[in-house]
């Protein structure tokens, strides 16, 4: 199933993206500041979502190749497999 | 680059779109049913499945462009079973149409029983009348569930070959679920709520190029027709080869279309007869 058909070397993805993904943090960093400093902000500091944003900033500090895919079973609701019962 | 988009909702889209989607180099699309952001009596059903199959080819063929069409009821207005099993009876009317390939965009949204109830009875219908089948499936948190289930009653059904359904709007989570299942995939291509050019590749690049497909699903929401010509640009910007990109955005749409009964395609190259040009 596993394809990896990456044709560009890791160097080369890091160059042409290294500037996208610090603006990508940037964006994040003051999204999450702009909720921290808005009126109200302690009733939703345990918001469910701001817990998995948070649980999400936690997988992409670790190392792997399915950081997308962790991040999205994140924010996913669990399956039952008894659904149709 | 000739490319096909496979699901694109262009009764929400200017003919504008029509003409530039021509120029990127796209010369087909396939236009599932699909929810229109109200929902509408049978009778707004017969006249919608009408345009999807008498007004939008013609308007497509003003730029050039073959249009292809799926006929269903949508997971959202299928939360009204009564009024989903009027508008199931009314789509074999439909079906031997030119450009129809089958029953779509069926599937889940909120993945209540409800919507499992007419989803089912849609494959059903899809097995008595050997149509294809494109599937929607649900969006954002619902997605894995969804899909999940969306799996578990295809497998149910044996009569379902799996070959013969397309399971839509695949992303990192369920596009391996979809694959090992042995179906076709396709990728949407849609700001903010589905996937980005350069995820798709990703995926790509991680699950292969077989039985995968990208779409803009561009509808009356804010959506891009143009996205497919931009995930071909990501992927030459990586350094994948013209054929590989041809194959996902071009040949993959055509390997499952042939298998429907009722499809007809004229290759962009073909040279025109002399009572087509006039002569």
């Amino acid at each position: 199933m596993t394809a990896q058909i990456t044709p560009q070397p890791a160097a080369d993805t890091l160059e042409r993206t290294f500037l996208e993904i610090r603006a990508k943090l940037l964006e994040l960093a003051a999204d999450l500041d702009r909720i921290e400093r808005g009126a109200g902000f302690e009733a939703v500091r345990d918001d469910e979502r701001l817990q998995n944003i948070r649980k999400a900033l936690q997988v992409l500090l670790e190392p792997g190749t399915d950081r997308a895919e962790r991040v999205q079973m994140i924010f996913s609701d669990p399956y039952d497999p008894h659904w149709a019962d | 680059m000739y490319y096909i988009d496979p699901h694109v909702h262009m009764v929400s889209r200017v003919t504008d779109d029509y003409e530039r989607m021509a120029r990127m180099g796209c010369v087909a699309v396939s236009e599932p049913a699909f929810w229109a952001g109200f929902d509408r009596s049978v009778e707004g059903f017969r006249d919608y499945f009408r345009q999807l199959t008498e007004f939008e080819p013609k308007r497509a063929g003003w730029s050039g462009i073959q249009h292809f069409t799926w006929i269903c009821i949508n997971a959202k207005e299928a939360e009204n079973v009564s009024l989903a099993r009027e508008v199931i009876q009314m789509i074999p009317e439909f079906l031997d149409r030119p450009g129809v390939l089958g029953i779509g965009e069926i599937g889940l949204n909120k993945n209540t029983r409800n919507e499992a109830t007419i989803f089912q009875e849609q494959v059903d219908l899809a097995a008595r009348t050997d149509e294809l089948i494109l599937i929607h499936t649900p969006h954002l948190q619902d997605k894995y569930k969804g899909t999940r289930m969306i799996l578990d009653m295809l497998r149910r059904d044996s009569r379902i070959a799996p070959e013969r359904v397309l399971i839509d709007h695949v992303e990192e989570h369920t596009v391996r679920l979809a694959k090992e299942a042995g179906h076709w995939c396709a990728m949407t291509l849609y700001p903010v709520t589905k996937c980005t050019p350069a995820r798709a590749a990703d995926i790509i690049e991680v699950y292969g190029d077989d039985r995968i497909m990208v779409n803009s699903a561009g509808d009356w929401g804010p959506s891009n027709p143009l996205a497919v010509p931009d995930f071909i640009q990501e992927m030459r910007r990586r350094g994948h080869s013209e054929a590989r990109i041809r194959k996902i955005v071009y040949e993959n749409p055509l390997e499952f279309f042939r298998q429907a009964r009722n499809f007809q395609f004229t290759p962009p190259d073909t040279e025109p007869t002399e009572s087509a040009v006039g002569v």
